[in-house]
């Protein structure tokens, strides 16, 4: 068997580790090098309960390996807009952003979030673009605002229909928060950096929590009764079913934010007025339609059509690919999306799937393909 | 007759010319929870090393390839409503295809259920 051996043999001599890494062993989970950290792939119940538990109750995620960084000067927020389209000025101390830094041709370099917050700005950036958009910060930035990276804080998420439930006993003011929010908070004393956000299209926290007292945090979460720890595999089927894109793989260096369909991430006023990297393009692609355009993909059948799969038309011709594929532990079927030109992209649409070279009949698909369920006050 | 196991954890047992083949405990264990097995045809023309079966877990996707040559006479159907037999009973009732051996030497450089053993718990090292 192929995809076993790799496992065996995969190299951890020269990754990193989370401050967490500890508990993860104790806790039994499979280790695996991943954008060059040793993290959790699953834990003793396995990637299918770990992901349904995360539906019914509460699973914490150490996300440490994500990059945390803080931008401080005068007028940050105007001057964070001259290198991502998000519309940081229309956010209140206390709100948050999902945007994305582009490249001139208007392809997206990593995603991001952005909190306003009273003096400064907390970004949080992806692990394996987390050097790359630091100095990207730092130079764009020159001069206007200092760009720190919190080495000090490990981040985790809580995520799940009881996670509110969970964490406002250790903080009762996090109850009220709104999705996208961001509040500094007390957890057993420790001032944690809570927001209302994170990437399984559940209800959930993500804790900025210092170094020294992340492991007892976690601890503490995972006494709750509701709590178990998940691991990466889980994360990603997770996000899968809520259809978001995983940066790298559902969006590029080479796919604008149009035809990833996160034109909701510009708002009217950066749309109109641009001026960041890459705008002109983006500008022409929203008058003119892009070319292509990301889909979500319900394969027929149990075979689960993995990343790069081929897409066919009917007549056999290639007119895309799958960028992530799997299998929905919520939904029991084999769930994907890719790129298809637009005029493909009509939810209905038929389509092959070239699953190991045999055409397997699939069909475009509305996503996500389970309801995100946010707290929206 | 006995189980016979290669390097890459698959299992074969033969019984008079026809070898049972699936993938070992210990395999089924690293891959997670199966959720999609792709079996062969019956009368297909296996040889030794070609690519026999295709075993899906939530994570990924990994070929199982055959440790001998000869004709698929029967494949494990019942897999393709209940993947997870693969995790449940992977020596047994987990099986995914029959071959009818041309050579039985085939089976000759496998390892047996205790040399499998000791190779696995290297691994784990």
């Amino acid at each position: 068997m192929s995809a076993t051996r790799v496992v065996l043999m995969s190299d951890t001599s020269s990754t990193q580790k989370t401050v967490l890494y500890s508990l993860h062993v104790e806790l039994g989970a499979k280790m695996v090098p991943f954008a060059g950290y040793d993290m959790p792939v699953q834990y003793p119940d396995g990637i299918l309960n770990e992901h349904l538990h995360t539906r019914e109750a509460a699973g914490l995620f150490d996300v440490s390996h994500m990059g945390q960084v803080v931008i401080s000067g005068e007028n940050t927020a105007q001057a964070i807009e001259a290198l991502i389209p998000g519309d940081i000025q229309a956010l209140s101390p206390g709100e948050m952003r999902y945007s994305f830094l582009t490249n001139n041709q208007g392809g997206i370099l990593d995603d991001l979030i952005v909190t306003r917050r009273e003096n400064d700005l907390f970004v949080v950036v992806n692990a394996a673009c987390k050097e790359q958009d630091i100095a990207l910060l730092a130079n764009g930035l020159a001069g206007k605002a200092e760009v720190t990276e919190l080495t000090d804080r490990a981040l985790v998420a809580l995520q799940g229909p009881k996670a509110a439930a969970v964490l406002s006993r250790f903080a009762p003011e996090v109850a009220t928060m709104s999705f996208m929010n961001y509040r500094e908070v007390e957890i057993e004393g420790v001032s944690c950096f809570v927001t209302r956000s994170g990437y399984t299209g559940e209800d959930g926290f993500e804790i900025s929590i210092p170094n020294k007292q992340a492991e007892a945090i976690c601890r503490k979460l995972l006494g709750e009764s509701e709590v178990k720890p998940i691991g990466l595999g889980a994360r990603d089927s997770l996000r899968l079913e809520a259809g978001l894109c995983l940066y790298g793989h559902d969006k590029t260096e080479s796919t604008t934010p149009i035809s990833a369909c996160l034109i909701r991430a510009i708002s009217k006023r950066r749309r109109e007025e641009g001026g960041f990297p890459g705008s002109e393009i983006i500008q022409t692609e929203i008058a003119n339609k892009p070319a292509v355009k990301r889909v979500g993909i319900l394969p027929e059948g149990r075979a689960p059509a993995r990343e790069h799969t081929e897409i066919t038309d009917e007549a056999g011709n290639v007119i895309g690919e799958i960028t992530s594929g799997g299998f929905s532990p919520s939904l029991g079927i084999p769930i994907a999306m890719g790129y298809v030109p637009l005029d493909f992209s009509a939810v209905g649409t038929k389509i092959n799937l070239l699953v190991r070279g045999k055409p397997r009949p699939a069909v475009v698909a509305k996503m996500p393909f389970v309801e995100q369920r946010y707290y929206r006050g | 007759m006995s189980y016979k196991f290669t390097e890459d954890h698959e299992w074969v047992l033969l019984e008079g010319d026809v070898a049972t083949i699936g993938i070992s405990d210990y395999a089924q264990g690293q891959l997670g929870d199966v959720v999609y097995v792709e079996v062969p045809t019956v009368g297909d023309e296996i040889a030794k090393g070609d690519e026999l079966a295709v075993v899906e877990s939530v994570k990924a996707a990994s070929e199982v390839y055959s440790p001998v040559s000869g004709e698929v006479i029967d494949v494990n159907t019942e897999l393709e409503g209940a993947p997870t037999m693969v995790n449940e009973d992977a020596m047994e009732s987990g099986w995914f295809a029959r071959i009818k051996v041309t050579n039985s030497s085939d089976l000759d450089d496998l390892m047996d259920e205790a040399t499998y053993k000791t190779f696995v718990e290297g691994l784990d090292e």
